[in-house]
């Protein structure tokens, strides 16, 4: 396609105008990347000569004494996303399951569109139902359950300890991974679809069952392409405000390690305070962990691609 | 590697049809894809220990028929079959059949090698381990057997633990066929196993074929003919899902019955 | 034997179950949401919401200023986007693909794709709106563009390298230049997926509240002045949720309503238009 432009652009006005002016918006792409980096780099700069690479592990989030540390907000966001991740990768396994291998013909393509549509609700009506419809039920209910159980259990008994108010880090981590299993579901079942008959027959043909077949034979086949949408979906529960501001509570203290207490996050704590900093530092704090917060997701999706490349190139082995 | 009759003929039929048992019985058998019609009123014998070719042009069935001898159909709802299918007497058709150990009692090589993504090692493995529990020297006493047998234990033994991906198409086939013998089965049905791979490979899967006949029942589906009147002693020519004629291949070979046949051996199909 | 297969069987059928209960999971969750937002949605309903502007706490009113700041912005997010994103993914497709900066934009438009939306607020924040001094709505539509874009570099990239090279050639034989062969025909014939992609765009930017709050902030009242703050129903929502009065949660669960509504209405849309387009 590229090849034979040289020679028809000299003949033609039009072609160089349209071929440059394409071209131009390709690089303003470029520019705007490049200058998104720059501000925050910029915006933030106070804050990193102040407080250097200690902003990543102080704990202190102190607006009126100008102390700003981000290790509240990356371990919320962190233990968040990492929530979401823990319920929705197995759900989405089993959703993706039952769409190739058990659901009934006439069932998969509704089904199908229904998780696709999941994913196209806004975040703001998961964050808004998660406070309002959620939080009060989980609070009352799921959390002394909780409690009484998972609770008792001799180390992981302390993340689920503590005063049942419904919101809080783990509210904002379920919340999330209702939000992220329809991302990860449709990829899982977008490759799980692609895995060539023939594979799956013969290894039903040694006499496996539909679980041996996809556990063993279709996940391996497959795990670059599943990993990649876990990524995709860790890549949206890192970057998510809405549905995390609202139940997360927004506190900047960090010292217990139940996962009933509220926390903050870095998307929750900009879209609460950002419009309210009053002090240069304070902004400059608020937009370095904006800064992080990129850093964080740019890191993800570049392993992501990473493992697609990797899938692309034994896929073409295969052929 | 054309179709040199004369040098077989020898080896088969040596044993006189009187003392063959017959492992798979189908009588009456139908088979439907949706509303159409696939398979028509089939009444078959498959001997045991002998190989059994299914010829015939495409589309006339001949696949469809190998598929439910291990219920391979199973897998899509809108396939079923009607009539009666034995193995041995037993019903395979009845619901009651344990699908997972009937398979493991009819294995099946595809098309297309299809090697799992696995080491070589695991992907023998992984069918006996679905039915038996054996220890550490077992398994390897048995996939080592099973390589041997499927004549690949020259080629990969020093390399067990690499993906079974990473061999050669032809390979890669015979690691098939050692997956399938490694569980043991008393069939093992081939749905042109050889039409993805060059004439080299080809050769090395028809020698194989032809010693593994001694263990186990093979049905082998090709629109190679001079491949099955290479490797088969009974051979049953099929058309448009109907089964035209069955019997002793160098019969069908030299002096078909049907003028069908006869078209079909001769070219002249059409 | 009988053994290992009982075992298998039952995990088997253990797992499978197990799977159903995924999907029961996952529908469950789906249609509690769903009929929370339509069960208190509709009950807020009325004439009001749209004759009406916001209200403060504990009066009577409607969201008319922020439909009309939603419409109002998100349409011109996307006249901004969609010309911007088309053109550069027609470069990406047909040009420059190959070259080091088809790749590199390609690998940076993922980049803005997987961008946090809020990250994208807080940019145009320090470009435009500190700059000018004050929030205003054109700072919101910028914001709003820029997560149109990269949605629409991909899917007019996607689409476009889908077109069969023998329907360029043919083209190209008849002596057409390029530029004549890419906007006369590749891309009308890529124009059902370009389509779609646009409508997800906006179905996307409709509900987006975080790139808001720096920008476009919110407005109480009525205005249709593009360098003032202007309200959309995202960031109302937002703060009509959050706040205690219960008339405001109220017009919240409207506005959430409404919101999921035309979301839901525009994905739908999209599917429907491209897959009538393929069938033809």
């Amino acid at each position: 396609m590229a090849d034979n432009t040289k020679s028809k652009r000299s003949s033609s006005l039009g072609e160089l105008i349209f071929f440059n002016v394409t071209r131009l918006f390709a690089i303003l792409t470029f520019l705007i990347l490049i200058s998104i980096i720059v501000s925050l780099v910029n915006g933030a700069m106070p804050s990193i000569h102040k407080f250097g690479l200690s902003f990543l592990w102080r704990s202190e989030w102190n607006p009126p004494m100008d102390e700003f540390g981000a290790l509240v907000h990356i371990y919320g966001t962190l233990v968040t996303s990492l929530i979401a991740l823990i319920i929705a990768v197995p759900v989405s396994f089993g959703i993706a399951l039952f769409l190739t291998e058990l659901s009934p013909v006439w069932l998969r393509r509704p089904l199908g569109v229904a998780i696709e549509l999941l994913a196209g609700i806004p975040s703001i009506v998961y964050g808004m139902w998660g406070l309002l419809v959620f939080a009060p039920i989980f609070g009352n209910y799921i959390q002394p359950f909780l409690t009484n159980t998972v609770g008792h259990i001799p180390f992981i008994g302390r993340l689920f300890q503590g005063v049942s108010i419904g919101i809080g880090l783990l509210s904002a981590g379920v919340i999330l991974s209702i939000m992220i299993i329809p991302f990860i579901a449709s990829v899982m079942r977008d490759v799980f679809e692609v895995t060539p008959g023939i594979l799956k027959e013969s290894a039903y043909a040694v006499g496996a069952t539909t679980w041996e077949v996809v556990w063993n034979v279709v996940l391996p086949y497959t795990k670059v392409g599943v990993i990649g949408g876990i990524m995709l979906g860790l890549g949206r529960a890192l970057g998510e405000t809405m549905a995390v501001t609202f139940v997360i509570g927004n506190s900047d203290q960090l010292d217990t390690s139940s996962l009933y207490a509220a926390g903050n996050s870095i998307a929750s704590a900009l879209a609460n305070e950002f419009t309210e900093a009053v002090s240069p530092i304070h902004s400059a704090a608020l937009i370095e962990l904006g800064l992080i917060l990129f850093l964080i997701t740019f890191v993800v999706l570049v392993f992501s691609k990473l493992l697609l490349m990797r899938l692309n190139k034994q896929q073409g082995q295969r052929t | 590697m054309n179709g040199d009759l004369s040098m077989n003929e020898t080896m088969k039929n040596d044993i006189p049809a009187a003392t063959l048992t017959t492992q798979i019985t189908l009588r009456n058998f139908n088979f439907y894809y949706g509303k159409y019609h696939a398979l028509k009123n089939i009444n078959l014998d498959i001997y045991r220990t002998q190989v059994t070719a299914f010829i015939g042009p495409s589309g006339c069935g001949k696949s469809t028929l190998l598929r439910t001898m291990n219920r391979m159909y199973d897998l899509y709802p809108d396939q079923r079959a009607e009539g009666e299918l034995r193995l041995d007497g037993m019903d395979i058709l009845d619901k009651s059949v344990d699908i997972n150990h009937l398979r493991a009692r009819v294995g099946m090589v595809f098309q297309k090698p299809t090697p799992f993504p696995m080491s070589i090692y695991e992907n023998i493995a992984f069918g006996v381990n679905l039915q038996e529990r054996l220890s550490r020297s077992e398994m390897d006493e048995r996939v080592e057997w099973a390589l041997k047998k499927a004549a690949l234990w020259g080629e990969v033994k020093d390399v067990l633990n690499k993906s079974g991906m990473s061999l050669s198409g032809g390979q890669q086939q015979r690691l098939c066929i050692a997956r399938g013998i490694a569980v043991k089965p008393e069939v093992l049905l081939l749905d042109e196993p050889t039409s993805a791979l060059d004439p080299i490979s080809t050769m090395r899967i028809e020698e194989l074929v032809s010693e593994l006949k001694e263990e186990f029942t093979i049905v082998i589906v090709t629109h190679n003919m001079q491949q099955a009147a290479r490797m088969s002693d009974y051979t049953a020519y099929m058309y448009l899902g109907e089964l035209i004629e069955f019997g002793v291949t160098d019969q069908i070979f030299i002096k078909p019955q049907k003028k069908q046949t006869e078209d079909y051996i001769t070219g002249r199909f059409g | 034997m009988m053994d290992i297969r009982r075992q298998r069987k039952l995990f088997n059928f253990f797992a499978l179950f197990m799977s159903m209960m995924a999907v029961a999971f996952g529908l469950f969750w789906l249609f509690w949401i769903l009929f929370s937002v339509f069960e208190l949605g509709v009950s807020a309903l009325g004439v009001d919401l749209f004759t009406k502007m916001t209200p403060p706490p504990g009066s009577e009113g409607g969201l008319l200023n922020a439909i009309t700041g939603s419409l109002i912005q998100v349409g011109l997010a996307t006249l901004i986007g969609t010309p911007f994103g088309v053109l550069a993914g027609i470069y990406l497709a047909e040009y420059g693909g190959h070259t080091w900066l088809g790749r590199s934009t390609l690998f940076i438009n993922d980049i803005l794709l997987s961008a946090p939306s809020i990250v994208i607020g807080l940019f145009v924040y320090s470009v435009y709106v500190a700059k000018v001094g004050h929030f205003s709505a054109l700072a919101g539509v910028f914001a709003l563009a820029l997560l149109v874009i990269p949605v629409v570099i991909r899917t007019t990239e996607n689409m476009l390298v889908l077109v069969p090279n023998s329907l360029r050639e043919a083209v190209f034989a008849l002596g057409t230049p390029k530029w004549k062969v890419i906007t006369k025909v590749t891309l009308r014939a890529s124009v059902a997926g370009i389509v779609t992609g646009i409508l997800l765009a906006v179905a996307r930017i409709a509900g987006e509240t975080a790139p808001l709050l720096f920008t476009a902030l919110s407005n109480q009242f009525w205005t249709l002045d593009l360098n003032k703050p202007m309200a959309t129903l995202p960031v109302t929502i937002f703060k009509f949720a959050m706040s205690p009065f219960a008339d405001w949660q109220r017009i919240a669960w409207a506005g959430v309503f409404l919101i999921t509504l035309g979301v839901l209405i525009l994905n739908i849309l999209a599917r429907v238009f491209f897959r009538q387009k393929h069938k033809n």
